[in-house]
């Protein structure tokens, strides 16, 4: 008796995850990302605002098509925003906090690699879907196999070598380089790839004995600026942001620095909308994606809307970390959207990652493929450009905008991304 | 010779910076024994002023170098106005509570002044570099340098020899020094100790916020800045002794130094450089280089 009781308990509990979850009104997703401290600014309120726009328009079925259809599969979300500031251990209690207590049905965001890293683990532990929405080290996804994390952002390596592709690209006659950036994982880690990827692409370019890494939000650049001016390499390569990208253009401006040099910043677009027509002019500008200053003036319907729109709401143009949210909230309504059509009702948690995994979608910033990781880690075009102010328009422009596509600068699915950048990038097709 | 000339440049450059941003915190606790944690605030406090009211005499087109008359306006008016406040309202009520509350307690300040910024000030940048694009570059050693960090060299002198003036030459120095060496027999001597107790907390904290003002021209200032300058400053001061005006000269002069020639030479060592003099020193002589001697009571 008792032994058909449970597989009768057993058949039904399979029916049900097999089958649609009860129909909601709402969802309720919780949302990271920094809302104090120096990374709010430039990263953390973009990144909430961007996210806030898009779950509004979804809520009300007012995005462009083919994304018109309101809800997440027919529900409202209720986004749950949480501070990111704090360090990691508050992130993991802030995070368990999410699921355990507050019961989100997902949560999404994350900025710092290191929170990602922090918070992926116990993510995979609660079971919960989770998607990263900026952070970019790469080891999220090939330290280990992931069930219920996913990142709609590419992961840094292809910035750094899309960066030796445009320098190589758009000033042949470099013939050696430096860097200033931050000292801890991501400008290292910057640096590092960008270094690797010069020597194995142009072997003859010579880089600095004297690269410099000040401390994060060090604010200070003088010495720094100093060193740069007396070494011989022209080319500098950064990888700093907010604050640190601000200062730094505002302490090497006055001092002639970029009359000299060939700065390149991988992510300090927003610092080119913080200081205007004060930011220089053919400072080489990435955005990590589609996105920013590079596809301002790109008409196609879904980022055109996205830029008019988060200007209409916010007063200011979007910038990256704007994108990356809401490619994030886009990537769960697709999901779904497809998982309820599939499963003829409203979706669980695994019918959405089953239709999350693998997805290939258009975005605000052009078409974002989850192909690496099995189907969890996406790739998209990187791209750069020159900076440049438009007297007419008063607001930044970029210049010889190229991206660079996914083939061409992310290592083939199932390949470590170091290992295959560090064995001079075999198969890339550029 | 050109890499000697801009290593000493840039390191007395940043000497004078950290020596700025350091006098405050060592005169508050030279007299009152009190390690400021809020002093980041007060610097932070005093960048914001100056960028905030150096943007609003920009955007109303008033000359560049009102700039200047801003920053000592705004450290003064952020020193005066936290200063009092705190010491009158928080700290007076402490003074007979253990010292590692009254840290605690300023650390409390500390956070409420950060979290009234953001309420106050929002999340986004403020920049005042009209001050230090109106004096402009000029060729020194080889390269170029701007003039308004060469004015630090300055202004550092300046605070130097006043707080030395001050403290030597002043009816008001010698009640302060009467203060440091004995409390009590200051109070049973008639000295109004707390009236010297707040005046030293308000020239403590329009010292930080000068600190922040004068910086204010040459970064981004923004929400969480403050809190870096606080740990800069207790190593400088722990270096020199705690409670010396000398011994945060000549400690900020080793720091500054030292760390031009490792950004120069090593720059994997720049950090470690700081604290690396901080535990030498502490190994070699714990009370610093400079600390006042302490009368033994019998």
């Amino acid at each position: 008796m008792l032994g058909r009781t449970v597989l009768a308990g057993g058949a039904l509990a399979a029916a049900a995850a097999a089958g649609p979850a009860i129909a909601k009104d709402t969802i309720n997703v919780g949302i990271a990302t920094f809302l104090s401290g120096p990374a709010a600014g430039p990263f953390g309120v973009p990144g909430r605002n961007g996210a806030e726009l898009v779950i509004d328009a979804i809520n009300a079925g007012t995005l462009p098509a083919p994304y018109a259809k309101a809800g997440f599969a027919g529900a409202k979300m209720n986004p749950i925003f949480v501070d990111e500031a704090g360090g990691n251990a508050k992130q993991v209690g802030e995070y368990r906090n999410l699921v355990e207590k507050r019961g989100v049905d997902a949560v999404l965001g994350y900025i710092s690699s290191g929170t990602c890293m922090a918070v992926t683990p116990v993510a995979e532990e609660l079971k919960k879907l989770t998607i990263l929405s900026v952070c970019g080290t790469p080891r999220v996804f090939e330290e280990a196999q992931r069930t219920y994390v996913f990142r709609t952002q590419a992961h840094a390596v292809g910035d750094s070598i899309a960066a030796a592709h445009y320098v190589l690209d758009k000033f042949k006659d470099m013939k050696s380089y430096t860097g200033i950036n931050q000292n801890y994982a991501w400008g290292q880690d910057s640096y590092k790839f960008f270094d690797v990827a010069m020597q194995k692409m142009a072997p003859e370019t010579k880089a600095s004995e004297n690269p410099q890494f000040p401390k994060i939000f060090a604010g200070q650049y003088g010495t720094e600026i100093s060193t740069l001016s007396l070494d011989s390499a022209k080319l500098v390569h950064t990888s700093f942001w907010g604050g640190d990208i601000e200062a730094f253009v505002l302490q090497a401006l006055v001092r002639g620095f970029f009359n000299d040099k060939q700065v390149i910043s991988s992510v300090g677009g927003s610092a080119v909308d913080s200081l205007g027509k004060k930011f220089p002019d053919g400072v080489v500008m990435g955005t990590r994606g589609e996105y920013g200053l590079l596809v301002r003036d790109n008409k196609e319907p879904l980022n055109a809307w996205f830029v008019e729109e988060y200007k209409k709401r916010y007063d200011a143009y979007p910038l990256g970390p704007s994108y990356q949210y809401a490619n994030s909230v886009l990537a769960l309504k697709i999901a779904m959207d497809a998982a309820a059509e599939k499963a003829g009702g409203f979706p669980n948690q695994e019918q959405t990652m089953a239709a999350l995994k693998g997805l290939s979608w258009q975005s605000f910033g052009g078409k974002i493929s989850l192909s690496l990781a099995d189907g969890h880690q996406a790739v998209h075009p990187v791209g750069y450009g020159i900076t440049k102010w438009d007297k007419e328009k008063g607001a930044a422009t970029a210049v010889d905008v190229k991206f660079y596509q996914p083939e061409c600068i992310y290592a083939p699915a199932g390949q470590n991304s170091v290992e295959w950048l560090e064995a001079g990038m075999p198969g890339a097709k550029c | 010779m050109q890499l000697i000339t801009t290593m000493l440049l840039d390191g007395l450059s940043y000497a004078s910076y950290l020596f700025i941003v350091s006098v405050g915190l060592t005169i508050i606790f030279g007299v009152m024994k009190i390690l400021n944690v809020a002093h980041g605030a007060f610097y932070a406090w005093g960048a914001y002023g100056a960028a905030y009211t150096i943007g609003l005499a920009s955007d109303n087109d008033w000359p560049d170098w009102i700039g200047f008359v801003l920053i000592f306006g705004s450290a003064i008016l952020v020193g005066l106005i936290l200063g009092a406040i705190i010491e009158r309202v928080i700290l007076r009520k402490m003074y007979h509570e253990e010292e590692v509350l009254i840290v605690l307690a300023t650390f409390g300040i500390f956070l409420i002044l950060e979290d009234i910024i953001l309420l106050v000030f929002g999340v986004n940048p403020y920049f005042a570099y009209q001050p230090m694009a109106l004096l402009g570059s000029i060729k020194m050693g080889g390269i170029i340098r701007d003039v308004y960090s060469l004015t630090l060299f300055g202004l550092a002198i300046l605070v130097a020899l006043g707080c030395w003036y001050g403290l030597n030459k002043t009816k008001w120095g010698k009640l302060l020094s009467v203060v440091i060496y004995d409390r009590e027999v200051s109070l049973a001597m008639g000295i109004n100790v707390q009236m010297v107790y707040l005046v030293t907390f308000i020239l403590g904290a329009t010292l930080g916020a000068l600190g922040g003002a004068y910086i204010a021209p040459t970064i981004s200032v923004a929400p969480g800045f403050g809190i870096d300058v606080i740990v800069l400053s207790f190593a400088v001061v722990v270096i020199g002794g705690m409670g010396s005006i000398p011994g945060a000269l000549i400690g900020a002069l080793m720091v500054g130094i030292l760390r031009a020639i490792a950004v120069h030479k090593f720059p994997e060592f720049e950090l470690f450089v700081i604290f690396g003099v901080m535990a030498v020193v502490l190994m070699i002589r714990p009370e610093g280089l400079f600390a006042p001697e302490k009368a033994r009571r019998i």
